[in-house]
């Protein structure tokens, strides 16, 4: 008897556990989107801030984001892709690929300041590129290429051995085999390990700090050595620099209110086409 | 001929990250060690004043590091129990349609950016944690705390799940074969079965809040003292670097001592991650699952 009243209140713990778990998750989403919803407006999509950040819109902001983005998945994407073909398809188990495999992980797990840090020492100082989208993006690039060779990876070797074996013997090289059967094979996986990047790479704010952002630029940027504003930094922005806070906090709630749509969109449907696909390959 | 060509691009193409993880250590190092020709290592770890800007400055940065552990742990006792426990709720209690929904949902609240979290931290949390302690600022550890607790938690819970998952499902059935219950079967075998697994979540959940920036940045407060109470103004490690390296003159000893900083983040976080991947190699290994 005594036994099945210490598992009930054991189950009523851990019930409660992912209740006040949804609901702290889900204050951050209310609250972001009842206050943010009352500032977003056409205006304050399409328009540039004006008035000292009192009035006007986020749009240079939210292209900057676009470019950025754009920038470290054009950099990320071939380098990710090519890395988990290696390991997948050509790879020896030896100690190279185990070296190749520890340092993906550790890559994974360097806090996101750092990259900023070595991204001001290398792209911004070193290589000379400036405060700019081009610097902003090789760092941020660099951030996402662990998540892009796992999931690339889960991806490659989600498709049944069977497939690349009949290729071989039908004389195909192990190249053609890559390139007809098993890339096409693991398209959407990868498309999904690119998905997710995005999501992640459009929310990093400490990566950009130094090597990408501008709190306000006069219009849009007109090349790669342009200085940008950029959602996440503009929150953090409007929220420690200026000198109206009232004014700026409403701006900043619509901002995140954007920043956290837009992140939520592309996650949930990457995360919805993984799911599924799982379920179908097991 | 062109078989070989391919092969050779990819191999080269996939030490790239093996070159950045290099590179990024090379930097570091490169970067942070002028500042030691100025102060002395054990001087610079274990010294307790950061004026970096005084016109005789001192770079202590006890206060930072005791700032980053402060917060840290407190970070730890909010999302351990939550992640945990949301874990094993989806583990053992919810049905397969409820699990279908909360699993997903807790990946997407995973990728929520940082800086939201700060934003939430600074205009929600603080206001009420000002009112609740009678405070002079809100921004404080305990805020910051919560924050990045809550945070962590999606993290600790998609990981604890999967290690959750890998115990093989005889565990459980020889478990009530022997006349234990669920509650018992799940505290006596199946956590225990995969407690290695679970303390990896654990350590890569606190990874993520030693090294996480825009949050502590936000809501911690941003006080370079060494803290004496949960409910005072703290400057963790990450944050002095974001909140300072703008105004820092490039190639000056305050730009070399948060170069400093970052290194002993990067190895910190590193040094966990080892432990976390050497855990998990085992986990699997005891496991019998492949390495």
């Amino acid at each position: 008897m005594k036994k099945n009243i210490i598992q009930n209140l054991g189950f009523i713990a851990l019930f409660l556990c992912i209740l006040i778990t949804l609901f702290f998750l889900g204050s951050i989403i209310y609250f972001i989107t009842v206050r943010g919803f009352k500032v977003i407006s056409w205006e304050f999509l399409t328009q540039g801030p004006r008035m000292g950040m009192t009035q006007g819109g986020i749009a240079p902001a939210i292209v900057g984001t676009f470019y950025l983005t754009l920038g470290a998945i054009l950099f990320a994407l071939p380098l990710g892709i090519a890395c988990a073909i290696y390991l997948c398809e050509y790879s020896p188990k030896n100690f190279v690929v185990n070296l190749i495999r520890i340092s993906i992980n550790n890559l994974a797990g360097v806090p996101s300041v750092v990259f900023g840090l070595f991204g001001l020492a290398v792209f911004v100082k070193f290589f000379g590129f400036g405060v700019s989208i081009l610097s902003g993006s090789l760092t941020l690039g660099i951030l996402t290429l662990p998540l892009i060779i796992s999931s690339a990876q889960e991806a490659l070797s989600a498709v049944p051995q069977s497939i690349r074996e009949a290729s071989l013997s039908l004389g195909a090289t192990r190249w053609e085999t890559i390139k007809n059967i098993v890339l096409p094979t693991a398209l959407p996986g990868i498309l999904t390990g690119v998905i997710l990047s995005i999501g992640r790479v459009a929310g990093e704010t400490a990566p950009i700090l130094f090597t990408a952002t501008a709190f306000y630029t006069r219009g849009y940027p007109k090349s790669v050595f342009s200085e940008v504003m950029a959602l996440p930094y503009h929150i953090y922005a409007l929220m420690t620099e200026g000198i109206h806070p009232d004014k700026q906090t409403a701006i900043a709630y619509g901002c995140s209110l954007i920043l956290l749509f837009m992140v939520l969109m592309i996650s949930g449907v990457a995360i919805f086409i993984r799911q599924r696909q799982r379920s179908i390959y097991g | 001929m062109k078989e070989k060509l391919y092969k050779w691009i990819f191999t080269i193409l996939a030490f790239a990250s093996l070159i950045f993880l290099i590179g990024i250590v090379i930097v570091l190092f490169k970067e942070a060690l002028p500042i030691f020709q100025k102060v002395k290592p054990l001087e610079f770890i274990l010294g307790r004043a950061w004026y970096p800007t005084y016109s005789t400055p001192e770079f202590g940065i006890l206060p930072l590091i005791l700032a980053s552990v402060w917060v840290t742990f407190g970070a730890t006792l909010v999302c351990v129990p939550l992640g945990v426990g949301s874990a094993l709720y989806l583990h053992e209690l919810a049905g397969h349609k409820q699990r279908a929904i909360l699993k997903p949902l807790i990946e997407i609240l995973a990728s929520i950016p940082s800086v939201v979290y700060g934003f939430f931290g600074m205009v929600i949390l603080t206001s009420l944690l000002q009112n609740l302690f009678h405070l002079p600022t809100g921004l404080t550890a305990l805020n910051a705390s919560l924050v990045l607790g809550i945070m962590a938690t999606p993290t600790v819970c998609s990981l604890a799940d999967d290690a959750l998952n890998y115990v093989p499902k005889s565990f459980r059935e020889a478990s009530f074969a022997v006349g234990a219950n669920r509650w018992q079967t799940l505290t006596q075998v199946v956590i225990p079965a995969a407690g290695s697994g679970i303390s990896t979540a654990i350590i890569l959940g606190m990874s993520r809040a030693i090294g996480e920036t825009m949050t502590v940045l936000m809501v911690a407060g941003g006080a370079a003292v060494i803290p004496h109470s949960f409910l005072e103004p703290v400057r963790p490690m990450t944050a002095a670097i974001a909140a300072e390296m703008g105004e820092a003159p490039m190639g000056g000893s305050h730009y070399h001592a948060l170069f400093a900083i970052a290194l002993i983040l990067f190895l910190t976080t590193f040094i966990f991650n080892i432990i976390a991947e050497i855990i998990s190699r085992r986990f699997r290994i005891k496991l019998g699952l492949s390495g």
